[in-house]
């Protein structure tokens, strides 16, 4: 039948009769549910449809009606209530989202907004149910749910599994098996610590036979000093951590020691809630130690300018922005950022409470356009971080310099003898050597800067109200210390147990770092626009949970782990695949491929080069030349490291803002410039000439190729099982032997009658080829490895 | 021994016996030992491409690709496209406080504003009487009738970093999608071998301002939107060439051996993302010819290159410009091709000399170049910076200069259906503000979008619970210079 034609003409016979049909049209894709619920079922379509003009926004409201909340809803305006409880037909807003005039019917035609037939008999259904309202979800204090009774009991190791199963039982369906060991413990490996496991631990797992075998990993990669690194590597993305300023000349700022910061305190498992405060307030702390001064330099990490013609107050102001963007996506998952303008279009953010949460940061000490010395000069205020090493040569320089204060006032009062001019070049010689040191920008408070509203952001317009410090109005009062709530108050309110955001925002985040989505899929915003989350009890659970646990991040991470639902396959049986195809269920768990820091780890720990220490200057791998000849003030050049330094993990890599190092980037790293809350994964052509052709791959293949020569066995089978082995931690089958084979056997015999090319493939790279060894028949196994460094498997977590 | 047969022999007998091993490609092995990878081999021969939100596109669209010759730094609308007879009158004379009070100043904050005249000659040229200055004799003497001149543009920013990526994103906050990523996701792309967003730079002169690769940068967007840099020396691409001693021929075998182990794995894995990364390896690997192709121009003729006025990769704006052509002919969607040479706040007259002396011959030979061959009609051509200069005198070393200025500048379009030989809107007689047809970024956002097809409101990605667009909240179509 032509459904199009009978779609036009029920259009023109009426509104209900349109109505009516809907069932038909909607053709039975999903039922009603028989019980409405406002947060799940109508917030998301009133919000996304409606509240841009019916919403939070009194400025842009229109009709004087507003939709968001329900006393306003139901009420009487000109003769008319939007919504009748009980009474759908003779409610206006079903009326008008249903009305035969396009001129008539909402949403307007102009604002590209649609309400599906669907979502309309979800709204009539959830009037003649009576027009229900709840506040929205994540504005809601978390509480624990009675733990859901589920049938196959056996399968629930904790309370996680008993959240997921009783949804998947609902839906009939089963979880998939465990992954088999080696699966796990590669999972485990990536996810703790974004390292491979070695052969050893790999055997070692495999051969426990222990019922808490899987435990005792779990708990080796949670004391492992590279699960900090990996927990920074989110961290530093939210908090939008980089070497550089990011505005125009984009110059180097010295900061990393707060990422060192950040790697220790993940590794000393520090509660989150005095993560949160030292880093938001440690300058307020009483006698603060310098770790927590560092800490502050999460105040100071938004971009900042030294252009020519740019004015202070305009980028204080921008520099304002910033911090509340991010300080409320970090903490709140909320998009306060739309308030600086105009008042939120569908949270109840108004533009005071964006201006009043920004005074919390007034007091920090800063310029809007750095204007001292050269372009090499730093962005004070700064806190020299020397290594002990360093701390120890200047006491010694101390102890020399007063020794020639002795000798020049000796000479002073016999008048014999002029070393003053040793003196003085003692004196300047540590001055540069303390110039050297790492330094890193910490927040110094002073006297609070006005903050006042600006009308539609307007930096240059002053007619705005004079504002102090505050949380959002409708998230509830914030009691006062003194005066004037200050940085503290607000780390306290954001880790208060009552704070209904933060916890939930922050497991909803931790969840995604090991099952590939969040429990709500929007990482960046559980605000009105943000997505129901896909099981509601369960992050409630472990939003209560983190809290009671005195925020204990390895705590929570080990609840996370330790589930049946996280150590399921991650193979979708084929009904799986088309019922739940983006894993929402958790049926199963999910693949995704490594991040852009781990892909360069794994690779540089499976040939044996990576270097493995925690923390320090952040380092220069190899990087194409000429890729800096954009910037300018100063112009630069990219000094690539030596030694060590090149083959240090990815999260150390020196972070260009406006130029980030090109393996990074082709692997989706962000520029943190801004926040991100989620990376976005692609897969491009890029990335696989990065793998292909990048010196660090090249010269990791070859050096795992060395340790095949070397200790792969005798036979050219051995040697392939062996690389199996290191690279993917199994055994390679029959027809992937042969493969890789039949490429060794045309390679050896290229390379002998081209021993020149061998030289040259070999050489690539700082690291050099071993003497010792055949060049061609090192070419050929490099041909290998580079073949095993390419593939899926290498770059993915199963 | 050979490896093969002493491989073959340790494991096993069964298969193996009497086949040739040689001569026999790695792929097809793979399929006779593995029959699922031939499906796996061939989904990935359905290229993964994405062919854009919009098939088909909301309007006919009337061009195909855009080439943006982006003048950074700055051009000065005064010595170039908007001649202003009553502010030569008045130079040296102070500037009438009625058009600057309470206006936001760069680096003529706290001095004494002055009017400075026009430092250039400005005669009209072509059957409709374009009004140019002296600096372009190319480009007026050849193409001044096919060019639409804009004098009313006005933006929002008023620096160089902060006006850049408004002119690019619509926003100046980072992290927000480029116009060339934003028509990619609306479009998808034409080629295969090349990507579908291409920028070059150029650069002559003195320290020209820095350019910052967030002005190519997808943001939110999946980061195969992503502009892709061509470099002048070195691989044009990041990581294009193969490495040393690796010829085409041993690449692909390690490519084709990289194949086939991903087809095997996805039998034990079963993931759709691995033919995606097959398709992705087969580009990558076409692009290893496709690119070195596209940037050897000996197959150009001799008069094709005096045309532009360059002889091969040389890092100029003319065979940067020459590289456009071939990049469209070619189906790359958006080429910027970026010039950082106009920040000219003194000794204004011999610098914008220069500068407009390098870009002058080559943009007028793109033009002249695409219209012979039949490709101006569906290819856009945009010449513009992030803002305009000052009618105030600025700087003193070596003769006078002027200040970035937002309330009104020119920019000029030809082809993509936009008429040519007009003019649009205009600034007042001091060339201060544009007051007649004001035509804001969004506005021309929203008209570029429109030339290829896509209605600006409804090109959205949804972000941080919001729509967000290319044109923020704002944009008209400019319609009046709509052919």
């Amino acid at each position: 039948m032509n459904s199009v034609f009978r779609l036009s003409r029920l259009l023109t016979v009426g509104a209900a009769l349109f109505a009516v049909s809907i069932p038909a049209l909607a053709g039975g894709t999903e039922a009603l549910p028989d019980r409405i619920e406002f947060n799940k079922h109508i917030r998301p379509v009133l919000s996304n449809n409606c509240f841009l003009c019916h919403g939070p926004d009194k400025n842009k409201r229109k009709a004087g009606l507003r939709l968001d909340i329900r006393s306003e809803a139901v009420s009487e305006r000109e003769g008319v209530r939007a919504v009748i409880p009980g009474d759908s037909t003779a409610s206006e807003l079903v009326k008008r989202i249903t009305h035969a005039d396009v001129d008539e019917r909402m949403p307007p035609l102009a604002s590209e907004r649609k309400v599906t037939p669907f979502q309309i008999e979800l709204l009539k259904k959830w009037i003649d149910q009576g027009a229900k309202y709840e506040p929205h979800w994540a504005y809601i204090k978390p509480v624990v749910a009675p733990m859901p009774k589920v049938k196959n009991e056996s399968w629930v190791r904790n309370p996680v599994d008993g959240y997921i199963l009783v949804n998947l039982e609902a839906q009939g369906l089963q979880p998939s098996p465990e992954a088999d060991r080696v699966t796990l413990i590669r999972r485990l490996s990536f996810d703790l610590a974004g390292l491979p496991p070695t052969p050893a631990e790999v055997d070692g797992f495999v051969n426990d036979s222990a019922p808490d075998a899987y435990e005792r990993v779990v708990d080796r990669l949670l004391a492992s000093p590279h699960f900090g690194e990996r927990m920074a590597i989110y961290w530093l993305d939210l908090v939008r951590y980089a070497d550089t300023v990011g505005y125009h000349g984009d110059q180097l700022r010295g900061m990393s020691p707060y990422r060192d910061y950040v790697i220790n305190a993940f590794n000393a498992n520090m509660p989150f809630d005095q993560f949160t405060r030292e880093q938001l307030a440690g300058d307020l702390i009483e006698d603060a130690t310098l770790e927590q001064k560092l800490a502050t330099g999460y105040n100071r990490l938004n971009m900042v300018t030294r252009e020519g013609g740019a004015q202070d107050k305009d980028y204080l102001v921008r520099y304002a922005a910033d911090r509340i963007r991010t300080t409320a996506t970090v903490w709140l998952g909320s998009s306060l950022a739309c308030a600086q303008c105009h008042d939120h279009k569908f949270d109840p953010f108004t533009t005071r409470d964006f201006y009043r949460f920004g005074a919390f940061f007034a007091d920090i000490e800063e310029k809007g356009v750095q204007t001292n010395g050269t372009n090499e000069e730093p962005f004070p205020p700064l806190i020299n971080f020397p290594t002990d090493e360093e701390t120890a040569r200047l006491a010694r320089y101390d102890e020399d310099i007063k020794r020639s204060k002795v000798v020049l006032s000796i000479e002073a009062a016999t008048r014999i003898g002029n070393r003053k001019g040793d003196h003085d070049k003692l004196a300047r010689e540590r001055k540069v050597f303390e110039e050297n040191f790492l330094s890193s920008a910490i927040t110094v408070p002073a006297e609070p800067r006005t903050m006042r509203v600006l009308p539609r952001g307007n930096w240059m317009d002053e007619s705005g109200e004079i504002v102090t410090p505050a949380i959002p109005e409708f998230l509830g009062g914030m009691w006062m210390r003194g005066d004037r709530p200050t940085r503290l108050d607000l780390a306290a309110w954001l880790t208060d147990p009552d704070n209904p955001l933060t916890a939930r925002v922050f497991m909803n985040r931790l969840w995604r770092m090991y099952f590939g989505t969040g429990i709500s899929r929007t990482l960046d915003d559980v605000g009105s626009q943000g997505e129901w989350p896909r099981h509601p009890d369960l992050l409630d659970y472990l939003a209560v949970d983190f809290v009671d646990s005195g925020w204990d991040i390895k705590h929570a991470v080990k609840l996370l782990v330790t589930s049946s639902a996280y150590r399921q396959t991650s193979k979708p049986v084929s009904s799986l695949k088309e019922l739940d195809p983006f894993n929402r269920l958790v049926a199963r768990q999910s693949r995704f491929r490594l991040d852009a820091e781990v892909i360069r780890d794994n690779a540089l720990k499976v040939s044996g080069l990576l270097v493995p220490a925690i923390g320090g200057r952040s380092v220069r791998p190899y990087q194409p030349a000429l890729y800096y000849k954009e910037l300018n003030f100063p112009i630069r050049e990219y000094e690539v490291d030596k030694g060590e330094n090149l083959y240090r993990r990815g999260v150390y890599t020196h972070w260009q803002r406006t130029y980030l190092q090109p393996s990074l980037l082709a692997f989706d790293a962000p520029s943190r410039e801004e926040c991100t809350a989620e990376r976005v994964v692609s897969n491009t052509p890029q990335q696989a000439l990065t793998l292909l052709n990048d010196p660090i791959y090249v010269e990791a293949s070859r050096v795992f190729a060395e340790r095949i020569l070397r200790e792969g066995g005798e036979s050219v089978a051995a040697k392939i099982d062996w690389a199996y082995r290191e690279a993917y931690s199994r055994k390679p089958l029959l027809s992937e032997g042969a493969l890789l084979i039949e490429l060794y056997g045309k390679h050896l015999r290229e390379f002998s009658g081209d021993p020149e090319a061998a030289k040259a493939f070999i050489d690539i790279g700082e690291n050099p080829a071993p003497d010792d060894m055949d060049p061609v028949l090192l070419a050929s196994w490099s041909s290998v490895s580079r073949t095993l460094f390419n593939t899926h498997e290498m770059i993915y977590r199963y | 021994m050979d490896p093969i047969q002493e491989y073959i022999l340790q494991q096993t007998r069964r298969q193996f016996l009497g086949r040739a091993t040689r001569g026999i490609g790695s792929m097809a092995l793979a399929s006779l030992l593995n029959p699922a990878l031939l499906s796996a081999a061939s989904a990935a021969t359905a290229p993964d491409r994405w062919n854009g939100l919009f098939n088909p596109t909301h309007f006919q669209p009337k061009a195909k690709r855009i080439i943006y010759l982006y003048m950074s730094g700055g051009p000065s609308h005064l010595e170039t496209f908007d001649y202003k007879p009553e502010l030569r009158r008045l130079d040296g004379e102070p500037m009438p406080e009625s058009f600057t009070k309470g206006e936001q100043i760069a680096q003529l904050q706290g001095a004494e504003l002055r009017c400075l005249g026009s430092q250039l000659e400005f005669a009209k040229y072509g059957k409709s009487g374009q009004e140019i200055s002296s600096v372009f004799p190319h480009i007026s003497s050849t193409i001044a009738d096919d060019m639409c001149i804009i004098r009313s543009m006005q933006t929002e920013q008023i620096n160089h970093d902060p006006a850049h990526t408004f002119m690019n994103s619509g926003t100046a906050i980072s992290g927000r999608p480029s116009m060339g990523s934003w028509l990619l996701y609306g479009l998808g792309s034409e080629c295969e071998n090349l990507p579908g967003f291409v920028v070059l730079t150029s650069q002559v002169g003195r320290s020209p301002q820095p350019l910052s690769s967030r002005q190519w940068h997808s943001g939110f967007l999946p980061s195969k939107f992503q502009g892709v840099k061509f470099h002048s020396s070195g691989d044009p691409i990041h990581y294009l060439s193969s490495p040393a001693g690796v010829t085409m021929d041993r690449q692909r075998d390690v490519v084709e051996t990289v194949q086939a182990l991903n087809g095997i794995h996805n039998d034990s894995v079963d993931d759709a993302e691995i033919a995606t990364r097959i398709s992705q390896y087969e580009m990558a690997f076409r692009m290893q010819t496709s690119v070195p192709d596209l940037i050897d121009i000996r197959d150009e003729p001799q008069h094709v290159r005096d045309l532009y006025g360059t002889e091969g990769p040389d890092g100029s704006f003319a065979f940067n410009c020459l590289l456009a052509r071939r990049m469209a002919e070619r189906g790359v969607r958006f080429i910027q091709l970026y010039h950082r040479d106009w920040d000219h706040h003194n000794d204004l007259k011999n610098f914008i000399s220069e500068a407009a002396g390098t870009v002058d011959k080559a943009t007028a030979a793109l033009v002249t170049d695409l219209k012979q061959r039949g490709m101006l009609d569906d290819t856009l051509i945009i010449w513009g910076g992030e803002f305009g200069r000052t009618p105030m005198v600025q700087g003193d070393k070596g003769g006078p200069g002027r200040d970035h200025h937002i309330k009104g500048f020119s920019l000029w379009m030809a082809g993509g259906g936009v008429k040519g030989g007009i003019t649009h809107g205009a600034t007042d007689d001091l060339g201060y503000n544009a007051v007649e047809n004001v035509v804001t970024i969004h506005d021309f956002h929203a008209t570029l979008l429109h030339q290829m097809g896509i209605d600006h409101k409804k090109l959205t990605y949804r972000f941080q619970g919001r729509d967000f667009r290319l044109t923020d909240v704002s944009g008209n179509v400019v319609r009046d210079i709509l052919a």
